[in-house]
């Protein structure tokens, strides 16, 4: 009936077998092996966490950017408190009996065993004359930790800063314990795996009158911190200087990318804020001040700002009609101030008609739109204005709208391309026509997208259809290779051959003829031929944005650029000649025509706008 | 037929006094282990050793529901009990509270209940349920799925509550199987899958292919015995690798070695097909069969483990495995725990004398990690001595599981035996340095109501079937 009743028998020597086995090893680990014994006088262990250094950040010619200052925290272990001489303490540290009872008691209630921090960054002078008299205090113990200091007071919406770990990442996160840093944001968040590097740990024999004695069995179970490793951003630091001059006294952003790899050169977000600020004791309160500031300046406009992207969309409406047959490069529009359906009507403004793809472009003619546009989505080809529009919406998908693009900066947002059941929603009917959704068509209306992938369809029409997911980081030290993603050529659903027409209309929109009806001229550089295209985002709480795209040299691109400036109009009074001079100090390193700079510099659009709404109330 | 006995004659004493013994040992170590100046009383319920003498109290009365509920309950309602415990493992995925990144809590007030403890005992039961089914045969495919699927489901469920250990145990059930006679070939398979799982993670492919060629190799050597079809076999092998090699080199192509290695297994092994077949050699499908999984597993793992599985998996697995030490994570508990053992010597500091468990210095002294209290404040003899209790605890239950004339109860107990075997081979061995860092608990030591609940109904359940034994007539 049993036939494997004699498997018993195996069961129970594999029982006995792991008994032996472990019983062998305790009488080794704890009767043979000395080297885990300690004496009666020193019978105390203590572990010392070696906190490693972080890793420093260059900019991408090797500028540093970001390096280390040594400083010591006062630990308190409360299990090991003994009564001493709070005078002298308090003398050494500058600190009051009160702070030394208030701070020991909270550190009792949050751990009786672990130690807590008693006082955050001492000066190294304390710290010497603290050192001597050490073992008068017993239960306390100093921490030598880094801070960051930063060579540039830029970038700080890039490099992010470094804060205090909280109890939730404690609780989730065995690595940290309380007292530690980690990267918040920026760089110093997505890459703080590679900069922490590994802390370690010595271990100490102590006495009773907490002396250390020596290392425990000569630092046999020590563990070494590992530094952390160094990173090379993909930032110009001088580009990105210069970007946050120029954008003094306004607000908006500008992104700048090089398109045959998708690493950002710059980027700016303005007002932005000295990342020192964010660094040592007056960090909190520092960050409260940033925190109620009206202006802003902590939240990162470049990738998380959404606007609509104004005329700039035309070019991906030229694009897809062009994909999708319902225009080509020799259709012509005319327009008379305006395109008019029944009663409705979008103006225009005035200038010569009929025009091609380019002209359109050139000219930045909203009536053109208008028909492609209403072809697309009119389309016979499918069997309904929705499956055209889910179509056109494939397609402007593809160039990274509407979704994060996954880059290494982590504070980025999706934009809005709506969904054809968005429109059922609003309309309340799934028979909604073209007419319906019309300002889509200049780039107005129900979009949002954020600088950051304005500057990355820039770069993709540069590249003429794909593009690499943008980046801040070139190269990580010890690390061959970043993120496989960041090596990936994304290509739009766009065949190379349509982005011919639209990129010779950039290019007539900044170097069209005087008079020629070239909407961005003021973007022109000698020499260099820029190809752009101008833009103004409808604000209802305001003046109109002011946005412009661009990129240069036409041949074999070096920078694709993003500049929006918030409530500043028309695209090419104030952003074209910004990105003018972007362009122009990245790829010359010098300036040609110094008072646009002036002008750009002159320019005050904060207090301007403050003043008007004073003035209208 | 049934005749009635009274249970409490027949209770099995022996194992009773060990089960008391581990429990009120358990308890003086958790109240040494978190012993402080500031509570002294061993009586104080705002500490853990108080609320852990609830936590024994409480598990007494469970004894006693256990032992007044009919054995054929236990039968009867085995698969309604597995079915239940899977829904409340499924409401712990959605309602559960986090603690320590593992989402298995119920959080009702002040009170935190582990579902996943209590899971084991309804699989036990589930399992010794099916596989005693008078019609059911143990070794056919319908079989195998049902049984990897009353065991695996539970444990899945607590993967995905991120409690890997927990999950872990479920694997001992193959010691029941192994007991009711599983085939010994699905014992070697499984045995191979993981040998070539670590293998994957640990070597590169092209180290896995060279090896796997030559246990293929030495097998058919061990099987076949004939010199001349061996070397004949390995010499096919050889010649195409050097000869793909050599053309690589001198074409100046840059093909991966681990191609160039492929392709000409690939050749030599059709070369040596014709042979075969020629020749009339026996078993070469089966080694080719063999030889072949093992490198598509060899890749599907790598590629699983690369492409699909996220940083953090990768690293829980590679913790696991010892592949990446953590300082300060889990390569710092281990030394940590090997000094405070260590420390103890032969006689231990003492009751209360530790150094080490004290002040944190090993992590989780009063659940994972309470043997080193043990072996720092009672030394070798104290560890001895509770080896010693957890052997003879697990010998009496194979005895008990022996004499049951039920085959339902003695599976049962041998399920009680599987994940006791288990939870203390890997708990002490981890607190030791012989096995990987797997946070489960030492049955009736470990600090935690669920865990001690979960142990002591899992025991009680085979004290009931085995108190009553006597009633089913042979």
């Amino acid at each position: 009936m049993d036939s494997f009743a004699g498997r018993k028998n195996i069961i129970r020597f594999l029982i006995i077998l792991v008994g032996l086995i472990y019983i062998v090893r305790l009488f080794i680990l704890q009767v043979v092996d000395s080297s885990y014994k300690l004496t009666a006088s020193n019978n105390v262990l203590r572990y010392e966490t070696q906190y490693p250094a972080r890793g420093l950040i260059y900019d991408r010619n090797g500028n540093l950017i970001v390096y280390n200052e040594a400083t010591y925290d006062i630990m308190v272990n409360p299990l090991q408190l003994a009564p001493f001489d709070t005078s002298e303490f308090c003398s050494i540290l500058e600190i009051t009996k009160e702070y030394i009872d208030e701070t020991i008691k909270l550190a009792r209630a949050y751990s009786l065993y672990k130690p807590s921090i008693f006082l955050k960054q001492v000066s190294s002078l304390a710290y010497a004359q603290l050192q001597e008299v050490m073992f008068k205090f017993p239960g306390f113990f100093v921490q030598p930790r880094t801070l960051r200091k930063y060579t540039y007071q830029n970038a700080s919406h890039v490099i992010g800063y470094v804060g205090e770990v909280n109890d939730k990442i404690i609780e989730n996160n065995s690595y940290y314990i309380q007292g530690d840093y980690i990267g918040v944001s920026g760089l110093e968040q997505s890459y703080e795996e590679f900069l922490r590097g590994k802390k370690g740990v010595n271990i100490y024999m102590v006495d009773v009158h907490n002396r250390i004695k020596g290392s425990f069995n000569s630092g046999k179970f020590d563990v070494r911190a590992e530094v952390g490793s160094n990173i090379i951003s993909t930032i110009d630091i001088n580009l990105q200087k210069y970007g946050e001059k120029l954008m003094q006294n306004k607000i908006g952003s500008i992104v700048a990318i090089e398109p045959s790899t998708g690493e950002i050169l710059a980027l700016v977000s303005s007002p932005g804020y000295n990342p020192e600020l964010l660094v040592g004791r007056s960090r909190a309160d520092n960050y409260y001040k940033l925190n109620v500031d009206s202006l802003k300046p902590l939240f990162n406009r470049a990738t998380m700002a959404q606007y609509p992207p104004g005329s700039t969309f035309k070019i991906i409406n030229a694009l897809i009609g062009q994909k999708e047959g319902v225009t080509s490069q020799y259709t012509t529009y005319g327009c008379q101030g305006g395109y008019y359906a029944g009663n409705f009507r979008l103006g225009c403004h005035i200038h010569n008609s009929p025009l091609n793809l380019s002209q359109s472009i050139q000219i930045s003619c909203n009536t053109y739109y208008c028909n492609v546009f209403r072809n697309i989505l009119d389309n016979r080809n499918y069997p309904s204005v929705r499956m055209a529009y889910d179509s056109w919406r494939n397609h402007v998908m593809s160039f990274g709208f509407g979704q994060p693009l996954n880059s290494d900066i982590t504070s980025e947002l999706k934009g809005l391309i709506p969904t054809k059941e968005y429109y059922d929603k609003i309309y309340r009917t799934e028979n909604w026509r073209s007419l319906n959704i019309i300002s889509l068509a200049i780039g107005q209306g129900e979009l949002g997208t954020t600088p950051l992938q304005m500057a990355n369809m820039t770069a993709t029409v540069a590249n003429r259809g794909f593009y690499y997911i943008p980046h801040i980081v070139k190269e990580i030290e010890g690390n061959n290779k970043l993120d496989q993603k960041f090596y990936k050529k994304n290509y739009t659903t766009i065949d190379s051959v349509y982005f011919g027409p639209v990129i010779h209309g950039m290019e007539l929109a900044v170097n069209g003829e005087p008079g020629s009806g070239s909407t961005a001229r003021t973007a022109q550089i000698q020499n260099i031929i820029v190809c752009g295209k101008t833009g103004t985002a409808q604000n209802p709480h305001g003046e109109d944005h002011s946005i412009f795209i661009a990129f240069a040299p036409k041949e074999n691109p070096q920078i694709a650029i993003s500049v929006y400036i918030e409530n500043g109009g028309f695209g090419g009074t104030w952003a074209a000649p910004l990105a003018k001079l972007m362009i122009e100090k990245y790829l010359n390193d010098s300036i040609s025509q110094p008072y646009w700079e002036e002008y750009i510099l002159n320019c005050d659009l904060i207090n301007k706008n403050a003043k008007k709404s004073q003035h209208l109330e | 037929m049934q005749r009635k006995v009274n249970i409490w004659n027949n209770i099995d004493w022996t194992t009773v006094f060990i089960y008391l013994l581990l429990v009120f040992l358990g308890w003086i170590n958790i109240y040494a282990a978190v012993y402080n100046d500031d509570h002294q009383s061993i009586f104080d319920f705002s500490q853990r050793y108080g609320k852990q003498l609830i936590w024994i109290f409480a598990a007494f009365i469970l004894i006693f529901i256990v032992f007044t509920i009919d054995i054929n309950f236990y039968t009867f309602f085995a698969y309604v009990i597995y079915g239940g415990m899977i829904l409340i493992l499924l409401a712990v995925l959605v309602l559960g509270t986090k603690v320590h990144g593992a989402t298995s809590w119920f959080e009702i007030g002040n009170i935190r209940i582990q579902p996943s403890e209590f899971a084991k005992i309804a699989t036990a039961l589930a399992l010794a349920r099916y596989v005693s089914s008078f019609n059911v045969q143990i070794n056919t495919v319908k079989s195998y799925v049902r049984i990897a699927g009353i065991i695996f489901l539970p444990a899945i469920l607590i993967l995905m509550q991120n409690d890997t250990g927990s999950a872990l145990v479920y694997f001992a059930f193959a010691i029941v199987l192994f007991r009711e006679g599983l085939s010994g070939s699905i014992f070697f398979l499984g045995l191979l899958v993981i040998i070539l799982f670590i293998l994957a993670l640990v070597f590169e492919k092209l180290t896995i292919i060279i090896l796997s060629v030559f246990v293929a190799l030495a097998i058919f050597w061990i099987i076949n015995r004939k010199g001349k079809q061996f070397a004949i076999a390995l010499l096919v092998y050889l010649l195409s690798t050097a000869l793909f090699l050599g053309l690589n080199y001198f074409l100046g192509l840059k093909i991966s070695k681990v191609y160039i290695f492929l392709v000409s297994l690939g050749v030599s092994s059709i070369i040596y097909v014709v042979f075969a077949i020629k020749h009339k050699i026996k078993h070469v499908f089966v080694l080719l069969l063999f030889l072949y999984g093992s490198i598509v597993f060899t890749f599907s793992v790598d590629y699983v483990f690369h492409n699909i599985l996220e940083k953090h998996q990768q690293k829980r697995i590679n913790t696991l495995l010892g592949l990446e030490s953590d300082p300060l994570g889990i390569g710092y508990n281990v030394n940590q725990s090997k000094i405070a053992i260590g420390s103890g010597g032969f006689a231990g500091k003492g009751f209360l004398g530790g150094t080490q468990t004290k002040f944190d210095f090993v992590p989780e002294q009063s659940t994972d990690f309470i043997f080193c209290t043990i072996g720092e404040e009672w030394g070798f003899l104290g560890t001895f001595f509770v080896i010693s209790l957890f052997v003879a605890l697990l010998l009496r239950l194979v005895l008990i599981a022996e004499r049951q004339r039920s085959s339902f109860s003695r599976m049962y107990g041998y399920g009680v035996v599987s994940v006791l075997f288990f939870h203390v081979m890997i708990n002490i061995g981890m607190t030791i340095g012989l096995m990987p860092v797997i946070g489960i608990p030492l049955p009736f030591f470990s600090y935690g109501g669920s865990s001690l609940w979960a142990f002591t109904i899992l025991l009680f359940i085979l004290l009931r079937l085995d108190a009553s034994r006597l009633e089913l007539l042979r």
